[in-house]
């Protein structure tokens, strides 16, 4: 009796035994880009909230010092984090929109019936393409400069011939430069979208008497509607990390008009030296950006395919 | 009978016979605004090129020189002066990094896709949040710790920052194409008793070839055109492309020649890249969701 049980037992246990080894081994492959992921980003994150609560400054040695909340109390009270923040939501929320818009104009465009669609969609994407840097740089000392710059020669039988863009509008400037970068990107993401429309709804609809903008409104917008959103989502999540045309542009000016939250970060931690302020500003980027990715992260999952396959 | 008859075709032509189309007329106009759309967005990139092929007096004259003799003499300056080890060390980092993402991606993905681990869905998750959390997050103790370990201006320490960067795209990406492998495919293989080195051999090499393009047009794109990382953790000897347009910031004016010429030759590589395998940017830039 014993023994019978005995053995059931250790069958048991085999198959349990083989069950985890499976699992290991599936889990295996995974395993070397996952420690490499810890590694590098979750403790050096641990590190950053850890470093929130000293003051230290790099230029002066022996300058670690704990000091509890204090950084935080810093940031609540002093002005600069709150415009940086206002910043971001300004840049991103324009850029966004304007591109969001613009991207979904073109790609109806260059889903219509056009001479050269092929190369106007080449041509369409290389403000993508183009590395961040040159492009502002173009844009600023080449097309919008005052003095040498096309835009302002332009632009001078109207009266603006010697409008400095960049430091009298510098948001609208940065927001530019950005529109024209993602615009394509969303182009690109929303003529997919509007490619994978059956062509014959269209003409039924037609048919049946439906105009251009009903069409458009009742059968087409809810068919791209998952890629707008993606695009949307996807585009906010690197707009709110611009650096590259900031720095280029405007390096934050004039005062702080143009700082956003790295921005910010880059000049506490780099030019300041204020470890400790710069990663409690890191501590509440992290948690305003989880607040604003969960929320995106779950329409991301609709959309992506993530249900394990078996 | 409809072989040959002009008449027949004028009418099946004329709106009245046919459900009314859009007039050819309509195509004249639609294409007229898009090509003019297509040059307001395109003209930053051809005005660079423009002011490379200038001579700095004509790059710096008011009003903007229009018609000029092109020269490549910007084009020499620059090459022959101190922007090589730039493009060079940019060159080093990408495709190092664009390399570990795919000896780490690779495995990964096979795991979150083939034989997929329990709780896919969360490592999934995990992964992507990685990418987009803000470099605020880790950037202050990596910057610290590559101070400690003397890897401040390393273009090692900088490609193993891409990879990270990176590998969370490419891990979605390489995933979303492995999963189009029929999985029928891999039991065939199974029943005949394939080895798993066998199976990769195989199967998964051969077929996730365009995924394996897509993912390192990608990498390569956002690691060449990286500027945050760089101008941080690099000053002289790792410093990368995007770094050496910098230097055109400032004081130095009345060089937009030898800067058109920079920029031109900085954005070649990607721009490239991106023109020929357009049809994997597009799956790339939205990590697999759109094909």
């Amino acid at each position: 009796m014993s023994s019978v049980a005995s053995s059931g037992g250790v069958r048991v246990q085999t198959a349990a035994s083989v069950a985890r080894r499976d699992g290991w081994l599936r889990r295996l492959p995974l395993l070397p880009a996952f420690v490499y992921v810890v590694i590098v980003t979750q403790i050096p994150f641990a590190l950053t909230i850890y470093y929130s609560f000293f003051s230290w400054n790099l230029l002066k040695p022996g300058s670690f010092k704990f000091i509890g909340l204090d950084n935080y109390a810093n940031l609540v009270s002093d002005e600069s984090i709150r415009t940086a923040i206002w910043n971001t939501v300004v840049l991103t929320v324009s850029v966004i929109g304007i591109s969001v818009v613009l991207g979904l104009a073109v790609a109806a465009l260059l889903n219509s019936e056009v001479f050269g669609k092929g190369l106007m969609r080449t041509l369409m994407i290389a403000p993508f393409l183009i590395m961040p840097t040159a492009g502002a740089l173009i844009w600023k000392d080449t097309l919008l400069n005052p003095l040498f710059g096309l835009l302002p020669h332009l632009l001078s039988p109207f009266g603006l011939s010697r409008v400095d863009w960049v430091n009298q509008f510098p948001m609208a400037t940065v927001v530019t430069v950005e529109v024209w970068r993602w615009t394509p990107f969303m182009m690109l993401i929303i003529l997919a979208g509007l490619q994978s429309q059956n062509p014959e709804i269209l003409e039924a609809a037609r048919v049946d008497g439906a105009t251009a903008f009903q069409a458009f409104r009742r059968i087409t917008l809810p068919l791209v509607r998952p890629f707008l959103e993606l695009g949307a989502l996807l585009g906010s999540l690197f707009v709110v990390q611009t650096f590259d045309s900031i720095y280029m542009l405007t390096y934050g000016g004039p005062g702080q008009d143009t700082t956003n939250v790295p921005f910010l970060l880059y000049l506490v931690a780099f030019q300041g030296f204020s470890i400790g302020q710069a990663s409690a500003i890191g501590v509440v980027a992290v948690i305003l950006t989880t607040i604003v990715a969960t929320i995106g992260l779950r329409t991301l999952f609709s959309i992506f395919q993530v249900e394990p396959r078996r | 009978m409809s072989s040959a008859s002009p008449n027949l075709n004028a009418l099946a032509r004329s709106p009245k016979v046919v459900a009314p189309r859009p007039f050819p007329t309509s195509k004249v106009l639609w294409s007229v605004v898009g090509w003019l759309v297509v040059f307001i967005f395109f003209f930053p990139v051809l005005w660079m090129w423009l002011e490379a092929l200038k001579t700095e007096p004509q790059a710096a004259s008011s009003p903007p020189t229009i018609l000029f003799v092109p020269t490549l003499e910007e084009f020499q300056t620059v090459l022959s002066g101190d922007f090589p080890p730039f493009f060079i060390n940019s060159a080093i980092a990408s495709i190092l990094s664009t390399l570990l993402v795919l000896v780490l991606g690779l495995p990964a993905a096979y795991a979150l896709a083939i034989r997929p681990v329990k709780r896919t869905r969360d490592v999934l998750f995990f992964f992507i949040s990685t990418r987009f959390l803000p470099f605020a997050a880790s950037l202050v103790p990596l910057y610290l710790l590559a101070r400690d370990l003397q890897l401040l201006d390393n273009i090692f320490a900088l490609a193993a920052i891409y990879t990270t960067i990176n590998l969370p795209l490419g891990v979605w990406l390489l995933r979303s194409f492995l999963l189009e492998i029929p999985p029928e495919l891999f039991e065939a293989a199974r029943v005949d008793g394939a080895s798993f080195a066998t199976e990769i051999r195989r199967i998964v090499v051969p077929l996730i070839a365009p995924g394996i393009a897509a993912t390192s047009l990608i990498c390569l794109i956002f690691s060449w055109n990286e500027f945050f990382y760089a101008v941080n953790f690099t000053s002289s000897v790792a410093a990368t492309a995007p770094i050496f347009l910098v230097g055109f910031i400032s004081g130095r004016s009345l060089f937009y020649a030898k800067l058109a010429a920079a920029a031109t030759l900085a954005s070649l590589p990607v721009l490239m890249a991106g023109w020929i395998a357009q049809k994997q940017l597009i799956r790339g830039l939205t990590m697999g969701a759109v094909k």
